[in-house]
């Protein structure tokens, strides 16, 4: 089945420190600059979010020290609206694409994918370095929207139009800042595509010999599913991203109609469609939420099955689920338009396969469950991240049951319940699925264990935080607070909310702080850490069975041989509990 | 290890549960006819999403507490359990299309129901940030508007054209919305600039206000009082400012406030 090519480099190869590390083709490399260009975004994500929680809890304070960094967003001293909500679109869009699509993907996917299914690289390491440097192109002209005059835009991650079209009279930072998101987000939209038919080509041509679709671990199917995700999905961004671009400098009318005036100024467009933009958005966006957490699930059902040393349960299921709920994903978008103004009609139909959706899902949550049954659980640190994200799936899961009623939604929609139900599910538990993956295979990257003592104190810290944060959110919904409020205390009937609010920004700034444990374990341990033999956690998947860290051509000369599926643990009749997948066929039944 | 996450995990789902029970933090008071039957489904899904939340919590702490790995000993080697997974498939598609059918009536029934005839027609227009109310007056009709004619300096925020005779008796508020109670009313949304969204909690309304499109909601008001509306779509950064009242008024009120509003014009 795998038919290595001539771009595979046998050996040891010498190349200077620029293609080596910069520029180089191998795709583990790729894999650590994704992960490291990751790590830079969800720090900046994290502080924009520090701006937001100290407005929402202290709305009338001064900061003058603050004052003195950020004249303008600070004015007088007190942080201004336009500058609450510069922090929110910056962050939800920094956070979804340059973190929940880059890490979980590009970065586990790219190291891993290959070595998982016993090949020497991606099909093309040319084009996954350019997708690489494109991605990072696209994160400089993100960052540089925040540093430009006028500011970030304030439309909000989805940037819906026609706030986001028509430019700087609307408000500031719709100006030039507006106009670099756009260009930004349709690089990032050209760059993903190139990840995503690398990643397909990858796994359907190189598989070692015997790495037979069914013994595929659950990572990789993720992964394949992810892209095929993406694939679909990106193109169509990347068509409205255009749009709305010409839009704003071309002078076309896509997204604005005829007749708008903003501050007694008319606007010069007529025939456009806002709600077109919206369609367009979400057929991106919905597929979007699942290219986040799908990685997570397929991270989380590997060390489920890995440190409860059992057979995951039901794998065909987990396989049909996985697909399921990327075909599904296809078909829900409108549910984030049931108050859009476009058909009510419509709107039943996207309710009824936005359920649908809810079934493998709850499918995945039982077997799950099911393979913690009769386990033998090693509690370590990645196994940890992994149960959590299984509590924080259900969590952030279950109320897409209310969500996916238009009825429901016409109170609930747009309100801080909705903010809790996508940042549990696809912001959290997404996250805990990279926490658990960098736990897991740390060693295999940098040679090197993690602590395992600091790893325990940053699980606690951030469990007990993201659920301090989250939760509380729900009743601000229940209770009718809308999103993307500046303050909530303009209105009677939230004011009561406030000491919430307060909580909320005491448990974000504690959860934040921990994180820099994890910093510090991760980049002391790349050091300083014990040294990790080649299987520390005795896994069986086939990244196990080459050194830590691997060799540039991961299994040199020798190809691996498949026997056995990902996850047979606990065999009765074998020496070890484990049996690697490239274990001799007669070594025991399977 | 495994006791403190099982004993977390069960303590999230009951404090959860606990607050929910307890209505700490609940919803505003409902003062709609229609209201009803969304608060009722929106409980129901509630009370079965929380069942399913607890019981997920709960297992999944009872499974960390009880399987520890014991040194020397094998987990159970357990692949699948094909009649446990039909069970668990078909009971779960099955809640949740019911679910979302029953869900679908309320929609129906709310939505793509007319108002009757003698309900009373507003127009609210949006605007970043304000809201501008017009009733059409005794005549029953709202008198033309044109864009180009709108001047928020002058006053007319609308654009009203006050050649067309219909135009004359239109009263107009900004940010006050006076409606009688027990009567239906239909509300005609609009937007001069952006998108906006008509949010009134206590009524269990909300709707984008589009550009280019007028759409309509209706309602019944059934408690006198005053009460707010909120704009539920980011339209830019007065967003959180952007208030409306809702002043629900007895018939013969209402008819009061709308000679004292024609009067001040």
């Amino acid at each position: 089945m795998a038919s290595h090519s001539s771009h595979t480099l046998h050996g040891e190869v010498h190349h200077g420190f620029i293609r080596t590390y910069i520029f180089s083709t191998d795709h583990k490399v790729i894999g650590i600059q994704y992960l490291m260009l990751a790590l830079f975004a969800v720090l900046l994500g994290m502080a924009l979010s520090v701006f937001m929680r100290l407005r929402l809890a202290w709305p009338a304070e001064k900061w003058p020290s603050l004052e003195q960094v950020f004249s303008v967003g600070f004015a007088g001293g007190q942080m201004t609206p336009e500058f609450y909500l510069a922090m929110m679109t910056m962050h939800g869009t920094i956070m979804v694409f340059f973190v929940l699509t880059t890490a979980p993907l590009s970065g586990f996917g790219n190291y891993f994918l290959p070595i998982q299914i016993g090949a020497r690289d991606m099909a093309f390491p040319v084009l996954n370095m350019l997708s690489f440097w494109v991605t990072f192109v696209s994160l400089a002209v993100m960052v540089s929207a925040l540093l430009v005059t006028g500011g970030a835009p304030i439309s909000g991650w989805t940037a819906y139009a026609p706030l986001s079209a028509v430019g700087e009279v609307a408000g500031p930072g719709l100006g030039t800042g507006q106009t670099l998101w756009v260009i930004s987000i349709a690089i990032f939209c050209a760059a993903s595509l190139l990840t995503a038919l690398n990643f397909l080509c990858t796994t359907i041509n190189l598989r070692a010999r015997g790495m037979s679709l069914m013994r595929m671990p659950l990572t990789v199917w993720a992964w394949f599913t992810t892209a095929i995700l993406a694939l679909l999905a990106f193109p169509v961004l990347l068509g409205g991203g255009v749009l709305l671009l010409l839009d704003r400098i071309g002078g076309s009318s896509f997204f604005i109609p005829g007749g708008l005036v903003i501050s007694d100024k008319l606007i010069p467009h007529e025939g456009g469609s806002p709600i077109l933009w919206q369609h367009l958005f979400w057929f991106f966006g919905h597929p979007e939420v699942y290219i986040a957490i799908l990685p997570g699930m397929g991270v989380t059902s590997h060390i489920l099955s890995t440190f409860a040393r059992k057979p995951i349960f039901a794998y065909k299921a987990m396989v049909s689920a996985i697909f399921a709920i990327g075909f599904i994903s296809y078909i829900v978008w409108g549910h984030h338009m049931f108050m859009s103004g476009m058909s009510p009609f419509t709107s039943m139909v996207f309710s009824v396969s936005t359920m649908a959706v809810g079934v493998p899902s709850a499918i995945k949550t039982f077997n799950w469950l099911a393979t913690l049954r009769g386990a033998q659980i090693r509690f370590t640190t990645p196994m940890l991240f992994a149960l959590a994200f299984v509590s924080l799936f259900v969590t952030g899961g279950i109320t897409g049951l209310l969500l996916a009623q238009p009825a429901i939604d016409i109170y609930l929609h747009d309100t801080s319940f909705v903010v809790a139900h996508f940042h549990l599910i696809m912001g959290v538990a997404a996250i805990f699925g990279i926490f658990a993956g960098i736990y897991y295979w740390f060693p295999k990257m940098f040679g090197r264990m993690m602590s395992a003592p600091l790893g325990r104190i940053h699980f606690w810290f951030t469990v007990v935080g993201v659920y301090a944060i989250f939760m509380p959110m729900h009743f601000m919904g229940i209770s009718g607070a809308p999103r993307r409020y500046a303050t909530l205390t303009e209105f009677t009937y939230l004011q009561h909310l406030q000491p919430v609010q307060l909580f909320i920004s005491i448990a974000a700034f504690i959860t934040i702080a921990a994180q820099f444990i994890f910093l510090y374990n991760f980049f002391v341990s790349m050091w300083k850490g014990e040294k990790a033999g080649m299987n520390p956690w005795e896994s069986t998947s086939l990244e196990w069975v080459i050194p830590s860290p691997p060799p540039h051509d991961n299994f040199g000369e020798v190809e691996p041989v498949v026997h056995h599926g990902p996850y047979e643990y606990g065999v009765p009749g074998s020496p070890t509990d484990f049996v690697m997948q490239n274990a001799p066929a007669g070594s025991v039944a399977s | 290890m495994q006791y403190a996450l099982a004993v977390f995990f069960w303590l999230v789902a009951s404090i959860t549960v606990v607050l929910f029970i307890g209505k700490v933090w609940w919803l505003p008071p409902l003062i709609s006819e229609h209201g009803a039957a969304i608060d009722s489904q929106l409980i129901l899904t509630l009370i079965i999403a929380g069942i399913a939340f607890f019981l997920a919590q709960v297992s999944l702490g009872y499974l960390i507490w009880r399987f520890r790995a014991q040194p020397g000993q094998r987990a159970l080697y357990w692949h699948e359990n094909s009649r446990m997974e039909a069970v668990w498939t078909i009971g779960t598609a099955v809640v949740f299309i019911w679910l979302s059918l029953s869900g679908n009536r309320i929609w129906a029934s709310y939505i793509l129901t007319a108002p009757p005839a003698n309900a009373l027609s507003i127009e609210v227009t949006a605007q970043q940030f304000a809201w501008n109310i017009r009733y059409p007056g005794p005549d029953g009709k709202f008198g033309r508007t044109d864009f180009h004619l709108i001047n928020d300096g002058n006053a007319n925020y609308l654009g009203l054209d006050a050649k067309d005779p219909a135009t004359k008796d239109d009263i107009t508020t900004q940010n006050i919305i006076a409606v009688p109670v027990n009567r239906p009313v239909r509300v005609m949304l609009r937007t001069k600039d952006v998108t906006h969204s008509f949010f009134v909690p206590v009524l269990r309304v909300k709707q984008d206000m589009v550009p280019g499109l007028m759409i309509p909601v209706h309602f019944t008001a059934t408690q006198t009082g005053e009460y707010e509306v909120a704009c539920a779509e980011l339209c830019g950064m007065q967003h959180y400012k952007m208030r409306a009242r809702l002043l629900v008024m007895s018939e013969a009120d209402f008819e009061n406030w709308l000679k004292q509003r024609a009067s001040m014009q």
